[in-house]
This record gives structure tokens, C-alpha cells and sequence, in this order.
């Protein structure tokens, strides 16, 4: 093997039926290096990574991996991380109950005496060493995530790792947190792990990064320094569009303009989660809330929609007074409300495309008028061709979906509902590039329409380019209102800060 | 929240369940006065919805040691150890005469009989033994299920008949029921070749008649020949009963095949009385009528005779004929409604 | 990861038990053919009834179908078991007895009345269940737990223990067979609350809903359902269940006991739930899954009837078969199965295909 590399894997083959899911690919990772992984949802990025950790089993290809002599068979991820292959996954695998030396040295300890004190000391130098901010003795479920996470990569470190997994680590952590996952990952980098680094934020890539492998549609694009690959050219290799294509980017600036007619209007709305506020939007409007996480954006549209207990205020639909206490009489007063933590509140794994689709109609509709099937057939059909959908048929469960398409269809939910007024909190979480240009596109095309929207991004920019109103959040209280002029990444950033202070 | 919550709970089942037993395990408070010439005696027994057999008990008891029979009783049902324990000393507290018991477990009397002996208390067991020495009590009116058991076969064997083909369907397996029902006919069957097991099956630890049923269906249709059924309780003899309608094969008195049956309950011996079984063994839970002669006889100063080396008195059990039951057998022997 | 949690839908979830149920039935051809001879007889009230291990069976495993049933939509909801329902079971049985009791004669209005009532007491005592499961969250098994152990005490409250006796040509008819038609009438129940559920399932979209809860209570909170509705919904027509099943005990036999009646069938109705296929952990259930579990488990007992297997040995031979069903049936093996079969058949077949990016 050549000097300086960890891990090659060579002409790579796997299909599942009906689906050739990754072709002829080739992957190089190198000591001391940060390798981003690049691709659209469904290009292949997962089922790589699922291979390299045997999970799945290849069908053709090779892999070889540093300290070991010959081809390296992996069959199990036990095995792939005995030769050095750990895995850290965006959702955390640990057990929140014991504490953080448990957690770090649980299943490896040897022997069925285990000295806790001494491990416990050795837990406290792994955490001083990496700097991670937590105790040994301190329970894990009292860490922040992006502690969590980074207990998760001190553990896989410890284990003598080679390459390092990570997969979508940042899509859950804040800006700060996600600074002090990268001073790890620099860190580790330093002591000649190579690490994979899997994530759709491409600001992030560029930030981290030394390489950038894309893939689309299960074939290799490339392997690419990160200094000779400008963003807009990463964008359009992993969307294999042109870069003329990519102008559309832009133009969707064009917001359109909103009438007069108030359809939503809550006065001293508060709920459980949040302190009460006022809040009105127009037909036809998109607006959004920003504000950092844990700002309260968030609690404040589940408000809205009666997802949390509701404490008090006044609500009026088109100016008649309404009670909404529950998401049902929300959805019943025609609003829709698509949201932020997709895999918790948003699909019903077990479920059919078709069932999850159908399921908001088919609570206005009552229990006692079922949808028939071939309405519901009908209805998939059509969403699944206007979002472009990409399933295997519309009764593939929606767990086995990537989760871009998976946010499509809780789109398609509420779009099925053909609400008035539609809120959605980070639609385009963990999804690729491409879809998340489709959703704003249609974001602004319903507002034309004359459909209400509130939009919640964590990008501003994103936000920049639909929203015509913006509401800034600080500290579960709105600190400012933004339109026309003023709706700037800088003004917005000033207005969170409130001039002061960064937090 | 939902700890609290479910603790709640079985605090309050548990409350429910004590007031429950409480409406029969009243303290043992020592009522009635010694001069009114009264005999005070302290009962305890078991729970009377643990069968039929308990509650037809119960009832004897307290039928037989009233006021009107010269008695002043206080009665304890518990449907445990460390409960009956506690009403016995209650009992010995209150000055009792005599105490009988039909204990939960049969170990862990000791001490308490020893104290009863001191205090001058006599002590009689029924229908279930204590290990303990037998001169801690004074006599122990016990039913021996062997005993049952033998009965019946002797009955079957009076019969006569050419061929013994018989489907056995036996209670809950190794409980002492089951075994002194069961031991006789099957030493039975290996010492005379005219008599065959041809099934045998159980209803399991609840004597499940559905169970039975659905043996006596199998052993039908796989083309078995019977003419005896010895089920070794009433309910599970009832099962195999309705095999043999739903097969049209006939039963009872001048049907082809004999049906037996034990406990005595009186809708079974209403099936004798009509024709449809042919045996039922009693399991007697009258043992109230030879106690109270055994105190009167020793108020009287006289002595108890026909004990046994382990102070025993074994009641004699019947087994009902179907040819020859009455009414009258129904209303003095039948167990619940 | 993801991949453990496959399960597939469609008839592949019957495939196990469809094939348990074959090998059964081929084993007990090379056994014996004459198992499954079906005959005519004339019972002892005169009626020509059909008989045979066959019969027996289906006959037979009809309040475990029922309860099967019942339990199924309550597994899928509440991603736990009800295992009261025998216990319950037994004072449906004694209301009904005791309303039987009070009206004097027995007839078709006082049975139906009987009935009625026997069902509302069930269903009172399914909700105290449900409030416990839904409203306050406590683990179904717990909270199942209590009625679990003093329902049967509750029965015997109301009736005595008087083993009363139910003669009359209209409870044999329920419980055995009407005369003039030789299937017996459990046979019948089964049907009519099969369809009464699937006519509910028809025209209601109670499935969807029963599916979303089990699978995502969350989700379906956020959607406009009320799961606590959804799972009550689930334990009244376990209600309803149990006092169907307990309906045919009594008028099987012709009379109420308490302590036998639906003894143990709680642990059976789980089996038969877990047989068909479906996950004790609630979500996508399917109900024929669980008749099908109910009628294995019933062949099962039959077959080792009919084999004179001695009595002691019974419930160990049950056991092993149960396990081995159930564990050709987990998700590991299954999945080696399905990992076997795609290399067995290189060719794609476009049926539940899985993409991941």
C-alpha cells in the first residue's frame, strides 16, 4: 500500500432490487486527512460508508486498509472496527443513562471485573486530552449533543481508530458547537486519523476539509482538493447541472407580492414553551422566523399550531375569532405544519408513501369517511410526479427513503390538506442541494398562489431568498421585525445580536 | 410521574384486596361472655373462593358451631401463612377453648401450638395436616385423597365388566389430589390385563374442563374405543361429557360409556340423578359434625377414641352411585348450588 | 442499523406462519392421512354435526381467535399486550349468568339482553384498562397486571361459587351447534367478529389510525389524531372480543366457572399475535395473521392429542415448536432468509426496493 494512505477502496459494485446502488466506485483516504463525501440524497454517500462498516455486502470491489496485509474482508461492523473503522451517526448511539467514562469504555473493559475508578481516571485524561468539556462521572444525557457527539469520537479514537466516520455530525448542533466539533476533528486530524467526513452543509466542507470526493447516482464524479473546487463547481458536480443551471439559484429572489388580506392573527399567544407573543401573517405572504437555536422560533410556530399546550391568547382566521387548542382543530382551521425534527414528529416509519401522504386529509376528512383506495392511489401518484418523489413505489415504507424524499412526501401531506396557511420549520434539514432549491421554488410558487407560508431555516440566506417578512427571535422573545431593505444576512445577524452582545 | 402513578395503584389494589379479605379476617376479638355457658371456640380457615370444596367448608363450620349449638365461635379466613398465624394468637390472647385449624402451609406451627398447649388451648386440625408433632394437637380430621381414589376403582371394578377401556383425564399434575386419584386406578390397570389406559391427558393446573374436552374430541376422532371415563374432578368430567354429545356417543346409566367424576358438586350429582354420570367420589368437606362431637365429648369429660398414631381421624368418603342417589344425598353431600 | 427493522409487508408477513401451518399439515399427513377425515354423525341431541380433527380445531381455537383479534388491535396501538382478558373473560361470563339468572327463563331476548349487558360490564372493565395505557402511560402489562389478578375474584364476587348450570336448546346452540346445521356455532363467531372488524376497517380509516399511533404517537398527535381516543377505541373492541369469546366458554359447557373459564388465554392470544407475524411492539398489524396464529396454535395442541403424547410431556413439546416458529419468524432470521433468497435469485426484482443516499 503507498505511503500515507489509510484506506483504499477500489471499483465498488453493490445493488439492491431494482436499484444499482453504487457502480464501479473508487475511494481514497489518506493519514491526517479530512476526506468530505459528497452527493445529493441517493447518491450513494450511505450505502459507501455502509460498506466500508460491513453493514452491507458488496458485490464487487476491493478494499484495503492500512495494517492490514491483503484484501480486507468486512463483514459486520464489529469486524470493521476491530481493523480500525469507527462510525460516529448523527444520531447518537450511545446509552444517555450511564455516565461518560461508562459510555466510553462500556464493552471493551476485558475481563468481568471492571475498576470503575481506574477507568474513570483514564476517561478524565481521553476528555482533557481531546478537550472535550465534560466529567467522567457526569451522566451523558446531561451533555449537550454536540458533547455527546464528541464522547462518541473520543471513544471511537481511543479504540485506535484509523478512519473516522462521521456521519451528518453537525446537522443537530448549533454554530458554536459546531466550531468546537471541528477544533476536535483538526485535533484528531494532527494525530494522523483520517476522517470522513460526511454532511450537506457546504460551507462547512470548506471550512474542515482537505478533499472532496462527489458522487452522484451511485457512480463516481471525482476526488478533488478543496482548493481547486470552487462551491458553485461542487454544487453543480454533485447535481450534474451546469453551471448556467445553477443562476436559478438567484433569480428565485423574485418574492412575490402579498395581498392586504389578513388570514392569520394570534394576540398574546403562549404556550408552555414559549412566552407570549404577537403574530399575524397575509394571504399570499412568506414570512419566517429566524433567531439561533433555542431562540425560540421553533416553540412559537408550535404554538401556532397547538402542538404544545397552549396557555393563552386570542386567534383569528380570516378575522373570526377561532379556538385552536390541538393540532386537529389547527388542521381544521386550514393549517398545515411540517416539522422540525422530521424522523420524531414528521413520518410514520412503518407506513406506506401512500399512508403517510393521505393521513392529514384523512383526519379532516374523519375517521368515519375513509379516503378509498384508489383516491389514495390517486392522490400518491399525483404528489409523488409533482415533487418528484423518489420511491420505489408509492407502498415502499417511508423509512427506506432518503430523507430528502422523506420530507417531500410530509410536504405532499399537507399540500394534499391544500391548506391556507402552511408552516414549515427547516424543511430542508439534511437535504441535498438540489431539493432544497425544488422546495423554496415551490415555497414562492404557492405563495403565488395565495397560500400563507412561514418558513424557519438555520440558513439565512435560504430564508433571505423567500421570506418578504422576517421575524428575529432572542432568548424566546421577538427582538425585531425585518421587510424590504433591511432584509440583509448583516442586518439580520445585528438584529439577533440586538447590537450588544453575539448571544 | 408514571412511577408514582403505578405505585398509586398498587397501593390502592392492595388496600382494595386487604378490605376485601378484611370483610372475612376480621380481628379475632374475643366476644361474648364466659359465663353465658357458651363454648368459645376460635376457627380458621382458608379463603372461600379458592373452590368449591372451601366455601362448602366454610359454610359446615359455621353451620355447626353456632350459638344455638352451645358454641361462641369467631371465624378467621385467611389465604395465608403469616394471617392464619396472627388470628391464632389473637386467639390464644382472647382465651379461647378450643382452635381449629386448616392451615395454608404446613410447616411454621410449631411455636404457636406449643403456646396454645400452655396456655391450656386444645387444638384441633381439619381437613388439612400440619408437620408437627402430634401431640401438639389434640385431633386431626383429614380427608385422605388415596383413599378417594380407591373408592371409585373399587366401584368400577364391582361393575364387572369384560373390558376396562378408559380415557383418564387427570387434575393438576403432582398435586395431591391428582396423585391419590390417579395412583390406584393406574396400579390398577398394570395388574389386571382386562383393564387398559387406552388415553390419558390433563386439564392442566386450573383442572380446565375445556382442555379435557378437547382430549376426549382427539381421542375420538383418532378412532379411540372407550367405556370409561375417569376424570378426576367434576368440571373436567363435564368437558369430556360434551365431547361424547357432540360425537353422539352415549353415556351414563344405560349409555355405552361410564362417566366418573369427583368433588360432589350438586350439579353433578344432579347429572347422576338424571342418568347422564355414573360415579362421583366425594372429597367431604363436612368435617364440622365430628369435631363438635369430639368437644362435647371432652366437655362431658370423656375421652376421644378411634385415633390413629398420628392423632388422626380420617373421614370416610363416599362415592355416589348413580343407580342408587337421592334427592335427599344431593341436599346433604352436594357442594355449592 | 435500518436494515433489522425490515419488515416486510404484504403476504410476507404471513409467509412464516403460512409455512408453519403447511409443515403442520404435512406432517400430519405422513403421520396419519386419517387426521383430517371429516365425518357425519348424529349427536346426542339428535343433530347431524360434522366431526373430525378439523372441525375440532376450528371449532376449538375460536375463543382464541376472537381474543387474538381483540388483542392484535390493541398490541398494534398501545405497543403492548391486555393480559386481563381471561380474567375479564370470567366476570363477562358471570354477568352474563347472573342477568340470565335474574330473568328466569332463558330466551332469545334475555340471552340477547344478557349479552348486551355482559358486554358493557367488559367494556367498563377494558376502559379502566385503556385509561390506565393511554392516559396515564403506564406500561400496558402493568397496568393490565392488576385485573390480571383480581378479576377472577371479582367474578366469584358476583356469582358465588355456585357453578350454575345453563340448560336450554338456546345455549347449546351458541356454544355447540344449531340444529339443522352441522358446523358448530363458535365456528360462526369467529366469522361474524371477523367481519364486524374488517366492516370497520372498511368503512372507517381506523387501521390508519390505529397504525400511526402504534408506530409514531408523536407524529400522530402532530397530525390531528387523538391517540388516547384511538387506543380506548382499541380496548372497547377488545371488550367486545373478550366477551364473545366469553359468551361460547359458558354455553360450550353449558355453565360458568370461574376459575376455568378462559383460563390461561391471555398467553395464548399473544403467542397467536406474535405467531402472525405481527410486532408485540405495536405499529402495522395484520389480523388474519393472528386467526392464522390462533389456528396453530390450536393444530399444534390437537396434533399432540392425537398422538398420545403422555401429558407431563404436553407443554414441553408445545414449547418447542411455539419457539421455533417464533424464531424462524424474528427479524434476524428473516433477514438471512431474504440475504439467502437475493443470492439464490440474482435477477432484481423490482419489489420493495431500498435506496439510501
Amino acid at each position: 500500500m503507498e505511503d500515507g494512505i489509510v484506506l483504499t477502496m477500489r471499483g465498488i459494485s453493490i445493488s439492491f432490487p431494482g436499484v444499482k446502488a453504487l457502480n464501479n466506485v473508487d475511494f481514497t483516504l489518506r493519514k491526517g486527512e479530512i476526506h468530505a463525501l459528497m452527493g445529493e440524497n441517493g447518491a450513494g454517500k450511505s450505502t459507501l460508508i455502509k460498506v466500508l462498516t460491513g453493514v452491507y455486502e458488496k458485490d464487487a470491489g476491493s478494499i484495503c486498509i492500512e495494517g492490514c496485509p491483503g484484501e480486507a474482508h468486512i463483514h459486520s461492523p464489529q469486524q470493521a472496527q476491530n481493523i480500525g473503522i469507527s462510525t460516529v451517526y448523527q444520531e447518537i448511539t450511545l446509552c444517555p443513562n450511564l455516565t461518560v467514562a461508562e459510555n466510553l469504555f462500556i464493552g471493551r473493559t476485558g475481563g468481568s471485573v471492571v475498576h470503575w475508578k481506574e477507568y474513570e481516571k483514564r476517561a478524565t485524561e481521553i476528555l482533557e486530552n481531546l478537550g472535550i468539556p465534560a466529567r467522567a462521572k457526569q451522566e451523558l444525557s446531561r451533555c449537550s449533543l454536540a458533547v455527546q457527539q464528541m464522547v462518541a469520537i473520543a471513544r471511537a479514537v481511543d479504540m485506535n481508530c484509523k478512519v473516522l466516520i462521521l456521519d451528518e455530525p453537525t446537522s443537530s448542533l448549533d454554530d458554536k458547537e459546531v466550531a468546537m466539533l471541528f477544533r476536535l476533528m483538526r485535533d484528531l486530524k494532527a494525530r494522523g486519523v483520517g476522517i470522513i467526513f460526511v454532511t450537506h452543509f457546504l460551507e462547512q466542507v470548506y471550512e474542515v476539509s482537505d478533499r472532496i470526493t462527489v458522487l452522484r447516482n451511485g457512480e463516481l464524479v471525482g476526488e478533488y482538493p478543496v482548493s481547486q473546487l470552487p462551491q458553485v463547481e461542487l454544487v453543480a458536480k454533485m447535481m450534474g447541472k451546469s453551471l448556467d443551471d445553477l443562476a436559478e439559484l438567484e433569480r428565485i429572489g423574485q418574492k412575490s407580492a402579498a395581498s392586504e388580506e389578513t388570514v392569520y392573527e394570534a394576540e398574546d399567544l403562549s404556550s408552555s414553551e414559549c412566552r407570549p407573543f404577537d403574530f399575524s401573517i397575509r394571504r399570499g405572504e412568506v414570512n419566517g422566523f429566524t433567531g439561533l437555536l433555542g431562540s425560540g422560533r421553533s416553540e412559537s410556530v408550535r404554538a401556532i399550531f397547538g402542538a404544545d399546550q397552549v396557555t393563552g391568547g386570542q386567534i383569528r382566521m380570516n378575522g373570526k375569532s377561532v379556538r385552536i387548542s390541538k393540532p386537529h382543530d389547527a388542521i381544521r382551521n386550514g393549517i398545515g405544519y411540517l416539522p422540525e425534527n422530521r424522523r420524531r414528529d414528521g413520518i410514520i416509519a412503518d407506513l406506506s408513501v401512500r399512508e403517510n401522504i393521505i393521513l392529514a386529509l384523512q383526519v379532516i376528512r374523519g375517521m368515519n369517511h375513509p379516503i378509498s383506495r384508489a383516491d389514495a392511489e390517486a392522490f400518491a401518484d399525483e404528489y409523488i410526479e409533482a415533487l418528484q418523489i423518489k420511491t420505489a413505489s408509492k407502498e415502499t415504507p417511508i423509512r427506506s427513503l432518503s430523507g430528502g424524499n422523506q420530507q417531500k412526501v410530509i410536504l405532499a401531506r399537507w399540500l394534499l390538506t391544500h391548506p391556507q396557511y402552511l408552516i414549515l420549520d427547516e424543511p430542508t434539514r439534511g437535504i441535498d442541494v438540489g431539493t432544497k432549491l425544488e422546495i423554496q421554488k415551490l415555497v414562492l410558487k404557492l405563495a403565488e398562489e395565495g397560500m400563507s407560508i412561514t418558513f424557519i431555516s438555520s440558513e439565512i440566506e435560504e430564508m433571505l431568498r423567500t421570506c418578504s417578512r422576517l421575524i428575529v427571535m432572542r432568548d424566546r422573545k421577538i427582538v425585531g421585525e425585518l421587510t424590504g431593505d433591511d432584509l440583509t444576512q448583516a442586518q439580520v445577524m445585528k438584529t439577533i445580536a440586538g447590537g450588544e452582545q453575539a448571544e | 410521574m408514571t412511577r408514582k402513578v403505578i405505585t398509586l395503584l398498587i397501593a390502592l389494589a392492595m388496600v382494595f384486596a386487604l378490605a376485601a379479605c378484611g370483610q372475612q379476617a376480621a380481628a379475632p376479638a374475643a366476644s361474648g361472655s364466659a359465663d353465658s355457658g357458651l363454648i368459645k371456640v376460635g376457627i380458621i380457615n382458608l379463603d372461600p373462593s379458592e373452590s368449591g370444596y372451601r366455601e362448602a367448608n366454610v359454610k359446615n363450620l359455621t353451620d355447626t358451631f353456632t350459638k344455638e349449638n352451645g358454641y361462641d365461635a369467631t371465624f378467621v379466613t385467611a389465604p395465608t401463612a403469616d394471617k392464619q398465624l396472627e388470628a391464632a394468637k389473637g386467639f390464644i390472647t382472647a382465651q379461647v377453648k378450643y382452635i381449629l385449624v386448616s392451615a395454608a402451609e404446613t410447616t411454621g406451627w410449631d411455636e404457636v401450638l406449643k403456646e396454645a398447649k400452655e396456655a391450656g388451648i386444645k387444638v384441633f386440625l381439619f381437613d388439612r395436616m400440619i408437620d408437627c408433632d402430634p401431640s401438639l394437637y389434640t385431633a386431626a380430621v383429614v380427608s385422605d385423597m388415596r383413599q378417594e381414589g380407591e373408592t371409585a376403582v373399587a366401584w368400577l371394578e364391582s361393575l364387572n365388566l369384560s373390558e376396562y377401556n378408559i380415557l383418564h383425564i387427570k387434575g393438576q399434575l403432582g398435586s395431591a389430589a391428582q396423585i391419590g386419584r390417579s395412583d390406584p386406578l393406574t396400579e390398577k390397570c398394570a395388574a389386571d390385563a382386562k383393564w387398559t389406559i387406552v388415553r390419558e391427558g390433563t386439564g392442566g393446573d386450573s383442572w380446565d374442563p375445556n382442555e379435557a374436552r378437547k382430549i376426549a374430541e382427539a381421542a375420538i376422532n383418532a378412532g379411540e374405543t372407550f367405556n370409561i371415563v375417569y376424570a378426576e374432578n367434576d368440571g373436567m368430567a363435564g368437558g369430556v361429557v360434551e365431547a361424547l354429545d357432540a360425537a353422539g356417543i352415549t353415556h351414563g346409566v344405560n349409555g355405552d360409556v361410564i362417566v366418573m367424576g369427583f368433588d360432589c358438586n350438586k350439579w353433578a350429582l344432579r347429572e347422576l340423578l338424571a342418568g347422564n354420570w355414573n360415579y362421583d367420589g366425594q372429597c367431604s368437606p363436612f368435617q364440622a359434625a365430628v369435631i363438635d362431637e369430639m368437644i362435647k365429648t371432652l366437655e362431658a369429660g370423656g375421652a376421644i377414641e378411634g385415633l390413629n398414631e398420628l392423632n388422626q381421624i380420617i373421614s370416610v368418603e363416599k362415592g355416589f352411585d348413580a343407580t342408587k342417589i337421592t334427592q335427599e344425598d344431593i341436599d346433604t353431600y352436594g357442594l355449592g348450588e | 442499523m435500518k436494515q433489522n427493522r425490515k419488515t416486510s409487508s404484504g403476504l410476507g408477513q404471513l409467509l412464516i406462519p403460512l409455512v408453519a401451518l403447511g409443515i403442520l399439515i404435512v406432517f400430519n399427513i405422513f403421520r396419519d392421512i386419517s387426521f383430517f377425515s371429516i365425518g357425519m354423525r348424529v349427536n346426542n341431541a339428535g343433530n347431524i354435526v360434522l366431526t373430525g380433527n378439523l372441525i375440532s380445531i376450528i371449532d376449538s381455537a375460536s375463543e382464541l381467535a376472537i381474543i387474538a383479534m381483540g388483542m392484535t388491535l390493541v398490541t398494534a396501538a398501545c405497543g403492548g399486550q391486555d393480559i386481563s382478558v381471561g380474567a375479564v373473560g370470567a366476570i363477562a361470563g358471570a354477568v352474563f349468568v347472573k342477568v340470565l339468572q335474574g330473568m328466569g327463563a332463558i330466551t332469545i331476548g334475555s340471552v340477547i339482553l344478557a349479552f348486551v349487558l355482559c358486554c358493557l360490564a367488559t367494556i367498563v372493565f377494558k376502559l379502566f384498562n385503556g385509561t390506565l395505557v393511554a392516559v396515564f402511560k403506564i406500561q400496558p402489562m402493568i397496568a393490565t397486571l392488576i385485573l390480571y389478578s383480581c378479576a377472577r375474584s371479582i367474578a366469584y364476587w358476583i356469582n358465588g361459587d355456585a357453578t350454575p348450570q345453563l340448560k336450554s336448546s338456546i345455549i347449546s346452540s351458541i356454544g355447540k351447534t344449531i340444529p339443522g346445521i352441522p358446523v358448530p356455532t363458535p365456528i360462526f363467531a369467529v366469522i361474524l367478529v371477523g367481519l364486524l372488524l374488517f366492516l370497520i376497517f372498511k368503512f372507517t380509516s381506523l387501521r390508519l389510525y390505529i397504525q400511526s399511533v402504534g408506530i409514531n404517537q408523536g407524529a400522530a398527535r402532530l397530525n390531528g389524531m387523538n391517540p388516547i381516543m384511538i387506543k380506548l377505541i382499541c380496548f372497547i373492541l377488545l371488550g367486545v372480543c373478550v366477551s364473545v369469546a366469553s359468551l361460547i366458554g359458558v354455553c360450550r359447557l353449558g355453565q360458568l366457572n370461574h376459575k376455568t373459564l378462559l383460563v390461561d388465554i391471555e398467553m395464548d392470544a399473544i403467542l397467536a399475535v406474535a405467531i402472525g407475524g405481527n410486532s408485540l411492539g405495536g405499529g402495522r398489524f395484520k389480523l388474519s395473521g393472528s386467526i392464522l396464529g390462533a389456528y396453530i396454535i390450536q393444530m399444534l395442541t390437537t396434533t399432540l392429542y392425537a398422538m398420545n403424547v403422555a401429558p407431563v410431556n404436553v407443554k414441553a413439546y408445545k414449547a418447542i415448536v411455539i419457539i421455533i416458529i417464533v424464531v424462524a419468524g424474528s427479524p434476524v432470521v428473516k433477514n438471512k432468509l431474504t440475504a439467502l433468497w437475493k443470492r439464490l435469485r440474482p435477477v432484481p426484482v423490482p419489489e420493495g426496493a431500498e435506496k439510501e443516499g
